[in-house]
């Protein structure tokens, strides 16, 4: 129970600096220490079970079906890491409280950092590798935004973006690996995946399994050839770095490598992976660090450097490694942690971290530089100190390491690491804080006030504690710890400063005699490096991702070059290919079932139709004759409709026919009208092949379908109607009851269309629009704008349409009809007033808004179904029922009228909308007066005054 | 009867799909209403065709599939509000640019249809290089 609240404490926590930010900085730092320390007071809290050598675990079931659970354990491993993240965490939170200038935005840095901790914390507390994924992208992710803080800095934004790419590049790969391995294991849960290390090593799988997760490893701490991002992360403020980039995100990779050793370490295959990619990142870093000029990157590199080291130690594979490695993790957290908050104080005090304008400043800055000094000679392995201790254990590991039957190599390189480590370290104090004083600082440094250099003296205390007395200070926790990696008994060893005159105590001299003299020539060493080229890995970087995005543009341009026609025939082209091939890869026999005999009539309509459609074809470039021939193919498919037994559709489609075409002519008329011919003839030809191919293969299918019988629900239907719905329309109550859902979703799509349309033809309209419209309008026109004839039937018509409406909608669910025909009759009678009479003399005289209609016809057909509810019914459920009245008789009442009494207000709505906004589009381009009675227009003289050229 | 409505339906779907191959917004809106009636129709055919056995009930009588009829219902419904939103769409575009091409990369302000109004650049001129 208590676990899992410590990942989700600073993960929910992080809210409270985002909103205390406005009660001031102090409030702000001290809740989010606040946070920490409450997460840091729950994991003490467990610490009695740990040291019991108890494994606290707690598991909720997450997403089941992936075997995702929210599971934590707390082993000694565990309690390591997360105690190690809480307290650097909290010496960082309120070293940045001093650190950060006010311009900063504090609030969002605290916020982002306790984010950060959250993350971390969950990897390394998780005991299912998918939930641990999930933690380990939101580390990456909260990285990124760490490191881009100051966002308004270009190497800060570069910086974050290369580290988001490298660590998230190593997650993808990490995902597939660790998926790998849990299904190998068998199991999700990382405490069942170390009890079958045998099995994991012995599968096939368990080299692309472990090349893949340590691709994951490598990327996050920065193994070579990896390691390129991490300087780059140096752009972040200084507690991040000192934060995520020594003591804690850096380590996730080996936290993994240390989590997996018992089920992945001790064979051929990891040890010749992992120990020469730590090898070669340890002598590699050090290398480039005794050539940095800037503080943060040397210490950067050093950490590179000091990964490797940790890296080699897990890689050898050996017992005694694995707690060496263990130890060093802990001693490098102490001393770099504290190294990068002096380096801050450094850049903070002096204004620059550029060693060559550095030196001198230990007189100036005491307390400072003696806490630095304290710390290098730790990282430099100076014995008294604990950097001395593991990086005698690391030696003397190495020292009886051979690979792949070379003795001397392990000895000597690690010798040349120590060596190179030490010529950094005397690099990083001495011209930093030896030295003559300066008069040429950026600032005049002194000493920054005790937050700062407190949580650097309180990282020093562990420094000299453990290198004075090892065993009493740090034995507990690293045999517990290090039992934890192992994951069985513990090698005979024992945590002291003399172990005798050992191999290492030699190489150890050897280093430090030698790092002493690369310190004095490196003046040399880096004028003759700088003769050879090196790769400059950010170049590297920023050219592959440069060329892959180049790339990626002009794909994308080749593809979406803007022209419609080009992605249809794309993809009509792949439609008919997959068609050809579906039908060619399948055996066909002729369809069994009994055709239809073809009556006169039906030819005739046919002939009809094919010559409408050819026609349309030759002379779609005549767009009024387009629109004429559209609408008699749409009145032919009706008339299928009446002969195929479905009297309802042939409603709607005449309905709706007559409503689009007097949509598309109303739009014509401000559209030009012709289409000027372009395509050359074999573009045409193309295009024809494309449609006929695609259109035979559609008819082809037709045919193929109806010449053959098949199966329906149709029967559920039809033998549930009368009863379980109400009525004996069936077509109707599927629509409003057995798919009503279905009719709801319809009437919102239908409401939205009709409200985007009202948006688009908004009254403010481009200047030029105007013009050009009525430079389009026809020259000569009818006299008779509203001929009286078609003005007085209209009016006369509209009270005799409307009671079709009712008569229509209300016997819809018995006979043909129903709401959508309704809706559409009566849009149609209300239209045909606009076009008698004019836009103007309607909407004077409209009590009924088309929005308002659309609203309330959703919003009845919505209560309709929730009225369900107060029944204990699922949305929707109908009901009927049938009551007697005096005089009229018994008659049936169904709530699903009420439901189609929505469908009729929307469609209503819609239509009507739809129309009257496009007529005024033409209205405000063209004013016509508006007539104010019905007989009020003088026919003698011209209403309106002619238009402009 | 059955190769008739197949082949018209096929006609339809090729008139269709010819006309939204065009590069104005107009044949296209036209191909669109084509493929509608197209689709529709082919819906409809799903249910095989039957004369003179609509589906409303009455005692003793046999029916048709009305599934795919009320499929259908919704779907000419819901082609009228397509259409029309694409219609609005085709008219604003028109009325902004002053061209009606389905190209962006053809299509500028300076149309055939009218004088390009003043104050209008020819930066409207979108979309990625020419195709090759």
């Amino acid at each position: 129970m208590v676990l899992w609240l410590i990942p989700l404490l600073p993960l929910f926590g992080a809210i409270l600096p985002a909103l205390l930010i406005r009660s001031g900085r102090d409030v702000c730092a001290n809740a989010t220490g606040f946070v920490s320390l409450a997460a840091l007071g729950l994991l003490l809290s467990q610490a009695p079970a740990v040291f019991a050598g108890e494994v606290v675990r707690v598991s909720l079931p997450w997403v089941p079906q992936i075997q995702l659970s929210f599971s934590f354990m707390l082993d000694g491993l565990g309690f390591f890491f997360a105690a190690m993240i809480l307290i650097i965490g909290l010496l960082v939170i309120v070293y940045a409280r001093f650190y950060l200038d006010r311009a900063d935005p504090m609030g969002r840095f605290y916020a982002y950092l306790l984010l950060f901790q959250g993350a971390m914390l969950g990897v390394v507390l998780s005991n299912n590798i998918i939930l641990l994924l999930v933690f380990w992208e939101l580390t990456s992710l909260t990285s990124f935004l760490l490191i881009g803080f100051w966002r308004h800095r270009a190497d800060a934004r570069q910086g974050a973006r290369m580290a988001l790419i490298v660590t998230g590049g190593g997650g993808l790969a990490l995902i597939g690996g660790l998926l790998l391995l849990g299904s190998i294991a068998g199991s999700y849960e990382i405490s069942e995946i170390l009890a079958r290390g045998d099995l994991i090593k012995a599968s096939p799988l368990y080299l692309p399994a472990l090349v893949l997760i340590l691709i994951g490893a490598f990327t996050k701490s920065a193994q070579f050839p990896f390691h390129f991002w991490l300087p780059h992360a140096m752009a972040a403020p200084t507690p991040v770095s000192a934060y995520l980039h020594s003591a804690t995100m850096v380590k996730a990779g080996i936290f993994l490598l240390a989590r997996l050793w018992p089920a992945l370490a001790g064979t051929e295959a990891w040890f010749l992976i992992v120990a020469p990619v730590g090898l070669a990142t340890m002598v590699i870093g050090a290398w480039i660090a005794n050539f940095r000029t800037d503080l943060k990157s040397l210490l950067a590199f050093s950490t590179v450097s000091h990964l490797g080291l940790i890296t080699m130690l897990l890689g050898l594979g050996t017992k005694m490694a694995a707690v060496a490695a263990v130890f060093h993790i802990l001693n490098h957290a102490t001393f770099k942690a504290a190294l990068f908050l002096s380096a801050g104080i450094v850049d903070h005090e002096a204004g620059t971290r550029d060693v060559r304008r550095l030196g001198g400043l230990v007189g100036l800055m005491p307390i400072t530089a003696t806490l630095a000094m304290l710390a290098t000679a730790s990282m430099a392995g100076v014995p008294l100190f604990n950097g001395f201790l593991s990086k005698e254990m690391m030696l003397e590991e190495a020292a009886h390491t051979s690979y792949a039957g070379v003795t001397w190599l392990f000895p000597v390189l690690a010798t040349l690491g120590a060596l190179l480590s030490v010529g950094y370290c005397a690099r990083f104090a001495i011209r930093t804080f030896l030295g003559p004083v300066r008069h040429d600082y950026p600032h005049h440094p002194h000493d920054p006030p005790v937050g700062m250099w407190l949580p650097v003296a309180l990282l020093i205390v562990p420094v000299l504690a453990i290198g004075l007395f090892p065993g009493a200070v740090a034995g507990a926790l690293v045999a517990l710890t290090a039992g934890a990696v192992i994951g069985g008994p513990l090698p005979d060893y024992y945590l002291a400063l003399w172990h005798g005159l050992t191999p290492a105590l030699v190489m150890s001299v050897l280093a430090f005699a030698g790092g002493a003299l690369f310190f004095l020539t490196q003046a040399r060493v880096d004028a003759l490096r700088r003769h050879f080229p090196r790769p400059e890995a950010r170049d590297l970087f920023e050219a592959a991702s440069n060329a892959v995005v180049l790339a990626a543009r002009r794909l994308t341009a080749w593809l979406h070059d803007g022209s419609l026609a080009f992605y249809l025939r794309v993809i009509l082209a792949v439609l008919i290919a997959a068609g050809i091939f579906a039908m060619v890869s399948a055996p066909h026999a002729a369809g069994t079932r009994a055709m239809l005999p073809v009556t006169l009539p039906a030819l005739v309509a046919w002939l009809a139709l094919v010559v409408a459609c050819l026609a349309t074809m030759m002379r779609h470039s005549d767009r009024l004759l387009a629109l004429i021939l559209t609408s008699v193919v749409g009145l032919i498919v009706a008339l299928g409709f009446v002969q195929f037994s479905a009297p309802d559709l042939a409603l709607t489609q005449v309905s709706v026919d007559v409503v689009t075409t007097i949509l598309m002519l109303l739009a014509l008329n401000l559209l030009p009208k012709t289409s000027p011919r372009e395509a050359s003839l074999p573009a045409r030809g193309r295009d024809g092949v494309l449609a006929g191919v695609g259109g035979l293969g559609i008819g082809l299918l037709a045919y193929a379908v109806m010449t053959r019988d098949g199966t329906s629900i149709a029967d559920y239907f039809l033998a549930q109607s009368k009863p379980g719905g109400g009525g004996t329309n069936v077509v109707n109550v599927i629509l409003v009851d057995f798919r009503g859902y279905d009719t709801f979703a319809e009437i919102i799509v239908l409401g939205i269309a009709a409200v985007a349309i009202f948006a688009l033809l908004d009254p403010r309209l481009p200047a030029g629009a105007l013009k050009r419209v009525r430079a389009l309008l026809p020259t000569q026109e009818s006299g008779d704008v509203h001929p009286p004839m078609l003005v007085v039937a209209a009016r006369a018509m509209l009270p005799l349409a409307l009671a079709v409406g009712v008569f229509i909608f209300l016997r819809g669910h018995n006979q043909p009809g129903g709401g959508f025909i309704a809706g559409l009759v009566v849009a149609i009678a209300l239209m045909l007033q606009y076009i008698a009479s004019g836009y103007r003399w309607v909407a004077d005289r409209k009590r009924l808004d088309s929005q308002a209609m659309i609203g309330a016809g959703i919003g009845i057909a919505g209560l309709t179904g929730i009225a369900a509810w107060a029944f204990g019914k699922p949305f929707l459920t109908s009901t009927f029922g049938y009551f007697t009245w005096p005089v009229v008789g018994t008659f049936e009442l169904a709530s699903a009228l009420l439901f189609d009494l929505g469908v009729f207000l929307t469609v209503v709505g819609v239509m009507v909308l739809s129309l009257a906004q496009l007529s005024r589009v033409g209205q405000r381009v063209d004013p016509l007066p508006t007539p104010e009675q019905p007989m009020d227009l003088p026919l003698d003289a011209p209403h309106h005054p002619p238009r402009e050229a | 009867m059955e190769i008739l409505v197949a082949s018209a339906i096929g006609l339809m779907t090729a008139t269709g799909l010819f006309l939204i191959l065009q590069g104005r917004s107009f044949p296209v809106i036209v191909g669109l209403t084509f493929l509608s009636y197209a689709v529709n129709a082919f819906l409809f055919a799903m249910g095989r065709l039957t004369v003179d056995r609509p589906p409303i009930i009455t005692a003793g009588a046999a029916y048709t599939d009305p599934l795919p009829q009320a499929l259908v219902l919704t779907a000419i419904v819901i082609s009228f509000g397509m259409t029309a939103l694409i219609v609005v769409l085709g008219l604003r575009g028109f009325l902004e640019t002053g061209s009606d091409r389905t190209d962006l990369s053809l299509a500028n302000a300076a149309e055939e249809h009218g004088p390009a109004p003043a104050g209008e650049d020819s930066s409207r001129e979108r979309g990625g290089a020419a195709r090759a």
